[in-house]
């Protein structure tokens, strides 16, 4: 049986030399939290299963700051890094996998042109695309409860109902689906359960749940009642609250398959 | 003493860097080489895969590098094969039929079936049922190992298998045959378990 997977964050900023992570409290406000590469590798050493890397900043001039980030990374951590922020071209793609990415994450530029997941999972498989999704609670005109797609880091929205671009985005070939909730993101209140739920009950390819992440329950409510099979975080990694072993310390004596 | 020349196998579609930089961490020195000469004279052969099966059959055979292997293999010297590096030392693929694997062991590559689902992506067991290959030394029965595939091997060699998995059905993970070693499982992606895997085949 498969293991749930713990996955830490790290929000790079470019735009300063070599880098910097921080993290933002619902889309916004902005901390900072460290190198990026020696980060990345503490979380390796406390029992990551996963590192992804977002490119929050995502303009051409700092593409080859984060393939230095992703070559330094490379040659000290060996668990699957997975990068985003960006990326629009297969040849984008191409430059991460080659720098040492195993996986890509797409979101504005897989709305804008959704035949480019279809395109890069045709070159690198579909194990290689991460097709992130921004989702932001909305009631419609009958008073019915919906989850809207949001693109450019949270500053845009698209009218596009999350579920059927998730079912959209499946069968283009995405291998997993990447599900920030805006509203729970940076609050610890926990992840949006109902959301994650009713998105992984609308696909096949595992979702990675992300936003919201507080105490060690909040993982384990995503990975069971939520239904995810990944559970994506950050803060809470950044200033030293919990490591990734101790929740997987917490959830495997809560019956749950992880990786210790 | 003479450092033994290890080759990675470049057939032209895999991402060879996290395979080389694992050998790097551990202080191992490796070339990555398409040239079927330089990996005939090898003292020992990684061949990593990433892709589909109808790509490593056809770029071994078009550069070559088939036979090279098969030399190396004949002449006794490690070889260890990851991923696709596994699944071409078998017969055939269903995910491609019309193209050959090497066929040093009798087998074939099939799709998992039923409710699992595929690509099968993530941390899985390695249950390990040869303890007494040196890939295992060392290395903790039940270990969880980094997996990334849509097919698995399906083999009657049962004395090959060292090591199954269970995704829906249990299937071979690992091979281990005289100097022959091989895992399904991304040893470069594996963290501490695939760095002492790793370890004992640059030791051997």
């Amino acid at each position: 049986m498969l293991a749930k997977r713990i996955i830490p964050c790290l929000d790079c900023d470019l735009s300063v030399a070599g880098g910097r992570v921080v993290k933002g409290i619902k889309f916004k406000e902005i901390k900072c939290a460290g190198v990026p590469w020696e980060l990345a590798e503490t979380y390796y050493n406390e029992g990551a299963d996963e590192i992804c890397f977002l490119d929050i900043t995502a303009s051409a001039e700092r593409r080859e700051t984060m393939i230095k980030v992703i070559e330094k990374t490379a040659e000290n951590v060996f668990i699957p890094l997975t990068v985003g922020g960006g990326i629009k071209s297969v040849d984008d793609a191409q430059k991460v996998f080659k720098a040492g990415a195993d996986k890509i994450t797409l979101n504005t530029a897989a709305i804008k042109n959704p035949k480019l997941i279809c395109e890069i999972a045709k070159v690198f498989g579909n194990q290689a695309i991460v097709v992130a999704i921004d989702a932001k609670k909305r009631i419609d005109a009958t008073g019915k409860k919906f989850w809207e797609a949001s693109i450019y880091g949270g500053r845009e929205f698209t009218g596009i109902n999350v579920i059927d671009w998730a079912k959209m985005v499946e069968s283009l070939g995405a291998g997993e689906i990447l599900l920030t909730s805006m509203d729970k993101d940076g609050t610890k209140e926990g992840f949006d359960l109902e959301l994650t739920k009713a998105v992984s009950e609308a696909v096949k390819i595992p979702i990675i749940a992300s936003g919201g992440a507080g105490d060690r329950k909040s993982f384990y409510d995503v990975l069971t009642e939520g239904k995810a099979d990944a559970a994506l975080a950050a803060s809470i990694f950044h200033f030293g609250e919990y490591s990734s072993e101790q929740i997987k310390e917490y959830l495997k004596d809560r019956g749950v398959k992880v990786r210790i | 003493m003479v450092k033994k020349k290890i080759v990675i196998v470049d057939y032209g579609a895999s991402n060879l860097k996290s395979v080389l930089n694992a050998v790097k961490y551990l202080r191992g020195e490796a070339i990555v080489s398409q040239d079927p000469d330089v990996v005939a004279e090898a003292d020992k052969i990684i061949l990593p895969g990433v892709g589909n099966f109808s790509t490593i059959a056809y770029n071994l055979r078009e550069l070559e590098l088939d036979e090279a292997i098969k030399e190396v293999i004949c002449e006794g010297k490690p070889f260890l094969g990851i991923c696709l590096g596994m699944q071409v030392l078998f017969d055939e693929s269903e995910e491609y039929i019309k193209e050959k694997g090497l066929g040093i062991f009798k087998g074939r590559s099939i799709r998992f079936r039923g409710k699992v689902k595929v690509p099968q992506i993530g941390w899985n067991q390695v249950k390990i049922s040869n303890k007494k290959s040196p890939l295992f030394k060392g290395i903790e029965d039940k270990s969880f190992a980094y997996f990334v595939h849509s097919y698995y091997v399906f083999t009657k060699e049962k004395d090959i298998v060292a090591a199954t998995t269970n995704y829906g059905i249990d299937y071979c993970s690992a091979v281990s045959c005289n100097n022959i070693f091989a895992t399904q499982f991304h040893l470069e992606k594996s963290g501490e378990l695939g760095l002492k895997m790793l370890k004992n085949f640059l030791q051997m």
